[in-house]
């Protein structure tokens, strides 16, 4: 009964990913509107508004690129559920993909054939972090197909530094345009192999927008660097305008002293996550 | 703002510039990759459908079948660019004169826009919950089983559908092409403030 309870809170999230944006999103989006000064811009902005009104209010998902069903986890080595919460998340991936409906995006690269249900080898996609405790998050990112293409791996020479990043991100994201369906989340995760860097950038995306990275060398690098991205003029949708990004979030790693990977993740403006949590006993709860 | 019926009066779309919106209530036909290739491929009696009078979305839509009929889940645009090697011979053969996805079509189409008094415009990416409410109906759908779900034809009735951006009209202009070029000019100043 316990087990049936965290899946149903799993269908349960995934719903409510897909169906709407997290409300620090939509604030966001909500503001950008006045700072737009031309019509082309608010006309997006407001059908993204509109769009998301939409989705919440007849729990229809907001794009129809559902995305690839990834769940970031925190799980305690004591939680006693964690040799099964593979599988728990499996099953709950194929009820949603015909409950909510979601569009079936798990597709067998060798032979071409769809699964039909968002799963298959390493999909459902989870990362694990085992912490201390009895006890376990998990935060259900399904990340959407533009925004994903738009990714990129620098394995950039350590000599250029920050400033070497800073460019590597400004010429990035000018040559994203349209593409991944702005205004964007830039993740960034920095050193480590090749592995982590994208590994942080992906992750950089749970931190909710407007947050800032705890440390302050790092948040003056966001800030910087949305400062400097919203002046390309991208603008939303690629139409022109003065919101490209809504925020930078910085994650990073200790490097090789040879190797400085920078790695990029965007994320569009259908920033859908919810979290989870999970006592020991079973029980779980949704928020966003 | 403008709502257009369809079939929408040529005169009306050759007066439409970038920077335009508008809503469109009548037939809206879903068209990718594969169904433009499709429908080039065929002789003119064979075509099921008479493309000069209705709109074209580049879209493959969610949609599944509830109780024997067809509802659509979600309808956003997909990225246009990837019909760019279809699109000006199909606006030349077919007559379509008004072209909606996303993310903007190169020279070829911009060409043949101008030729024909027709025009591109960009729906809201990814806007799909926003569209699949403004479709009241799926009134057809051609070549489903060679196509697939996401590639066929779909003829969705619509109401208010949009709001439409016209961004490449047919007197040569495009944003997308106006703003790739500013954007190429802040990088550089940009990247001097480093």
């Amino acid at each position: 009964m316990r087990h049936n309870s965290l899946e149903n809170r799993l269908v349960d999230a995934i719903r409510r990913a897909v169906t709407g944006v997290t409300p620090e999103t939509e604030q966001r989006l909500r503001a950008a509107v006045d700072t737009e000064s031309s019509d082309a811009p608010k006309v997006q902005l407001n059908a993204i508004l509109e769009n998301i009104d939409v989705g919440t209010s007849e729990s229809r998902p907001i794009c129809q690129d559902t995305g690839t069903p990834t769940f970031f986890i925190q799980a305690g080595s004591d939680f006693p559920r964690l040799g099964e919460l593979r599988d728990t998340i499996t099953r709950a991936v194929r009820r949603a993909t015909k409950e909510v409906p979601l569009r079936p995006n798990a597709v067998d690269p060798i032979s071409h054939e769809n699964s039909n249900d968002n799963t298959g080898r390493h999909v459902p996609v989870i990362h694990w972090d085992i912490i201390d405790g009895d006890a376990a998050t998990i935060h259900v990112i399904p990340k959407g197909g533009g925004s994903e293409n738009m990714s990129k791996l620098v394995m950039m020479t350590p000599g250029r530094g920050l400033k070497g990043v800073k460019e590597i991100v400004l010429e990035h994201v000018a040559a994203m345009e349209g593409k991944a369906c702005p205004p964007t989340i830039i993740g960034l995760g920095l050193g480590g192999g090749s592995d982590l860097a994208l590994e942080l950038a992906k992750k950089a995306l749970l931190r909710p927008v407007g947050q800032r990275h705890p440390e302050p060398q790092v948040a003056e690098m966001e800030e910087e660097l949305l400062e400097k991205i919203n002046r390309l003029g991208v603008g939303p949708m690629g139409v022109g305008g003065a919101t490209t990004v809504m925020d930078v979030k910085i994650e990073y790693a200790h490097r090789h002293p040879a190797s400085f990977p920078v790695g990029i993740v965007p994320q569009c403006w259908a920033n859908r996550q919810t979290t989870v949590h999970v006592d020991p006993d079973g029980k779980a709860e949704v928020t966003q | 703002m403008k709502v257009f019926e369809t079939p929408i009066d040529p005169e009306e779309v050759g007066k439409l510039r970038v920077g335009d919106a508008f809503y469109i209530t009548g037939i809206i036909f879903t068209a990718r990759d594969a169904a433009h290739e499709k429908l080039l491929g065929l002789d003119d009696s064979q075509v099921p459908f008479d493309p000069s009078k209705y709109a074209m979305f580049h879209c493959g839509p969610a949609i599944h079948k509830v109780d024997g009929e067809w509802q659509v889940v979600s309808a956003g645009p997909t990225t246009s660019i990837r019909m760019e090697i279809f699109e000006d011979e199909f606006i030349e053969r077919f007559g379509t004169r008004v072209i909606i996805g996303k993310g903007g079509m190169g020279d070829r189409t911009l060409k043949a826009l101008e030729k024909h008094g027709a025009v591109y415009a960009q729906y809201t990416g990814g806007a799909g919950a926003l569209m699949a409410n403004a479709i009241e109906a799926v009134e057809d759908v051609y070549f489903l089983d060679e196509l697939g779900i996401p590639e066929a034809f779909w003829m969705f009735r619509v109401n208010k559908a949009g709001p439409f951006l016209v961004t490449m009209d047919s007197s040569g202009n495009s944003i997308h092409a106006d703003v790739a070029k500013k954007v190429q000019k802040n990088l550089e100043q940009l990247k001097k403030e480093l």
